[in-house]
């Protein structure tokens, strides 16, 4: 056991365990993956990638044989979730990028998401076909309608097995509800309701009513030159299903209650943190701008995202964050090179750990961070195609900020900012993550003893 | 402030920036990395996908970087000066110049020392105190709090040597609305207007804000006469645009 290597968390040492999506240099657009999302169990997998389709991965049954083949995932289901629409009226494309997927509990033998673009959310039932009814009086084994009176027997069609399809199908389609894009979409803990947020406003939809949906926050202000803040992330408490959390770009958390009033526009609490003076800019504003907001698995923490940092926050507490964690802060000298090329804007995701310990989220050049709530230990480590032998543990990776560069370090000025992890994914009960690297699905796994 | 005439080697590469800077008085540096942080921000507004809608969080914040550059400006009396002088050949120059202000920040992460803008923000708020009283008459002698979002005085006065940049600005951020109509919106005038506000104009869609781009870059050569040609060019394109998805609808 060589020191220094493998993630010294918890003695927890990630291995590369598979990588979905081609290879070629070229990377197709419509290939990029926009999100990545488990469902409750962690036994499915769903990626959304720009070009409106879905891929849904399950974990395939753990074989006495292969122990070391902890459950690998295959790609279960695929389909075309949005399709590209013409805003006649504005003259606008609708892009079919996939925004967010969200997996409902299972309550029954199909499986339940939601998937968004910017206007549309699309309820998807995917299930399994394994046998196939044989015998119909009125059609033959084609298909083909028989003549009436040529039959002359009745027969009861009977359940033959067949080779196993899963379909997916969209059973409900809520459109015409959002003037601005969707960012975030969120399932109740009540499983009834649901609601969908864009850059000004909150609806809270009834899965069943896909005609009518509550609007439930609006920061519009009467004349749009007012404009200076925008929505940028939205979810339900996981356990109370009357409270919902919305970040801002103005780096605020507000938390709403939605017995107090139909429309929530007045917070229950507000979570900012002072600024401080001494690292103002003209680019204060822009990094503090939230680009995802979590609760915690216990819904006693939010952690949130912002353009250099992580922080967790307690419910409880409205003034500060009660842990704040340094993703790449060496790129705080860098922020008018990143402003100029854009990347300032870049909104990264971040996720929490089965048990609340961990969190992760990305950064450039394929590396991910996570941090250990408990130890204070942090690690970098990169998903990358070099890294791709079965179950070679990852070796942590570390940007060099000035002076001396070690052997194995990279410098700021190396970094390829083209490559951002933006969507990661944690499994709920186990260590076993997701990680979107552009167009390529890497799925990595703590080494088994 | 890019003054002409100022030589521009101290920019230039980066052998000698410790040298050169140090010979140099700081507040013109600061002056010129903020004008530029400012031109790219506006570029950044005008620049519009042309067939999707851009990001408005993204919109958001360079307007709200703007505001606050102007702010500053208003502040500490450049901004008069900025509107008074010749539009010329000096508002491409300040194009020119975001380079130099990312060049610059290159050299600070290799620790050469360029100061950053934090340290020269504390270093105005002392100026600032003093010269208020000053800026403060003077700028209102020139139109200039500027509120970003009074378009009421660019309906008002509607003159070209007004600063290049603010009629720009002002182009963003005005609604459909209170423009001067032009035939693209008279063929949309049983529409709700609600449609054509901020967010379309920040997105670089709507006519007069392709109007405001095209104008923009054009009152950079020859700031007189540009308004009515512009209105005039952009109306045709868009006319053509529009009678396309008409026929292919």
């Amino acid at each position: 056991f060589l020191a220094g290597f493998g993630s010294l968390m918890q003695d927890v040492l990630w291995c590369f365990s598979q990588v979905k999506g081609t290879i070629d240099a070229g990377v197709t657009e419509s290939d990029i993956i926009s999100t990545v999302e488990f469902n409750h169990t962690g036994e499915l997998l769903a990626t959304g990638d720009k070009g409106g389709r879905v891929v849904i991965f399950q974990r395939e049954q753990e074989s006495k044989n292969q122990p070391h083949r902890r459950g690998e995932y295959n790609v279960y289901s695929t389909f075309q979730s949005h399709e590209p629409e013409f805003d006649y009226l504005k003259s606008l494309e609708i892009e079919e990028k996939i925004n967010k997927i969200r997996w409902l509990p299972q309550q029954n033998a199909a499986y339940f998401l939601l998937s968004t673009n910017d206007k549309t959310v699309k309820l998807w039932k995917v299930s399994e076909r394994d046998k196939r009814p044989e015998g119909y009086n009125l059609k033959d084994e084609d298909g083909r309608l028989r003549d009436p009176s040529m039959i002359t027997v009745l027969r009861v069609p009977v359940l033959r097995p067949m080779d196993l399809m899963v379909e997916a199908t969209p059973r409900r389609v809520f459109a015409n509800a959002h003037t601005y894009h969707i960012n975030s979409i969120s399932v109740n803990s009540d499983y009834e309701t649901y609601m969908s947020a864009d850059d000004l406003r909150i609806n809270l939809w009834n899965f069943e009513i896909t005609n009518q949906s509550f609007n439930i926050v609006d920061i519009k202000p009467a004349n749009m030159e007012e404009l200076t803040e925008v929505i940028t992330a939205a979810e339900f408490h996981p356990h109370h299903c009357n409270t919902f959390v919305y970040s801002s770009s103005k780096g605020t958390i507000r938390l709403c209650d939605m017995r107090t009033a139909a429309l929530c526009d007045r917070h229950a609490k507000f979570f900012e943190e002072p600024e401080d003076p001494s690292n103002r800019s003209f680019f204060s504003e822009i990094i503090s701008s939230i680009s995802d907001v979590k609760f915690s698995h216990s819904g006693r923490y939010i952690m949130t995202r912002d353009y250099l940092t992580v922080k967790v926050w307690d419910l409880n507490m409205e003034n500060r964050p009660i842990e704040t964690y340094q993703v790449h802060d060496y790129l705080r000298s860098k922020l008018c090179s990143l402003y100029e090329n854009d990347c300032i804007f870049d909104k990264f995701e971040c996720v929490w750990n089965g048990s609340d310990s961990v969190i992760m989220t990305g950064s450039y050049n394929n590396f991910f961070r996570m941090f250990d709530r408990n130890t204070k230990r942090d690690v970098t480590l990169e998903a990358s195609r070099e890294n791709s032998k079965p179950r070679a543990i990852l070796k942590p990776r570390k940007v060099c900020v000035g002076g001396k560069r070690r052997k194995d370090e990279i410098s700021v000025d190396s970094l390829d900012f083209s490559k951002k992890i933006l969507h990661t994914a944690w499994h709920p009960s186990e260590n076993i993550i997701a990680v979107a690297a552009t167009n390529n699905l890497y799925i990595f796994q703590d080494k088994v003893n | 402030m890019f003054v002409r005439g100022l030589k521009r080697k101290c920019f230039d590469g980066e052998e000698d920036i410790e040298g050169t800077l140090a010979g140099i008085k700081a507040i013109p540096s600061y002056n010129l990395q903020r004008q530029s942080l400012l031109d790219m921000s506006l570029v950044k507004l005008q620049l519009c996908h042309m067939l999707v809608e851009p990001n408005l969080c993204r919109s958001v914040l360079i307007a709200n970087t703007v505001r606050q550059i102007q702010e500053e400006m208003t502040q500490d009396g450049t901004w008069q000066m900025i509107n008074t002088q010749s539009t010329g050949q000096a508002s491409l120059d300040r194009l020119v110049s975001t380079d130099i202000l990312c060049r610059s920040s290159r050299d600070q992460a290799e620790g050469k020392h360029v100061p950053a803008y934090g340290t020269f923000n504390k270093d105005f708020e002392s100026d600032q105190a003093q010269d208020s009283s000053e800026t403060m008459s003077t700028a209102s002698s020139v139109q200039a709090p500027r509120n970003l979002q009074s378009n009421v005085w660019e309906m008002e006065s509607p003159q070209e040597n007004k600063g290049n940049f603010q009629k720009s600005l002002d182009q963003i951020f005005e609604t459909l609305e209170n423009k001067s109509p032009n035939s693209v919106e008279d063929l949309f005038s049983e529409v709700d207007n609600s449609y054509y506000d901020l967010d379309t104009m920040l997105t670089g869609m709507m006519s007069n804000t392709k109007m405001g781009h095209c104008d923009s870059l054009e009152t950079f050569s020859s700031p007189t006469n540009t308004a009515s040609n512009s209105n005039c060019k952009s109306d045709l394109n868009d006319l053509d645009h529009i009678v396309e998805i008409l026929v292919e609808s």
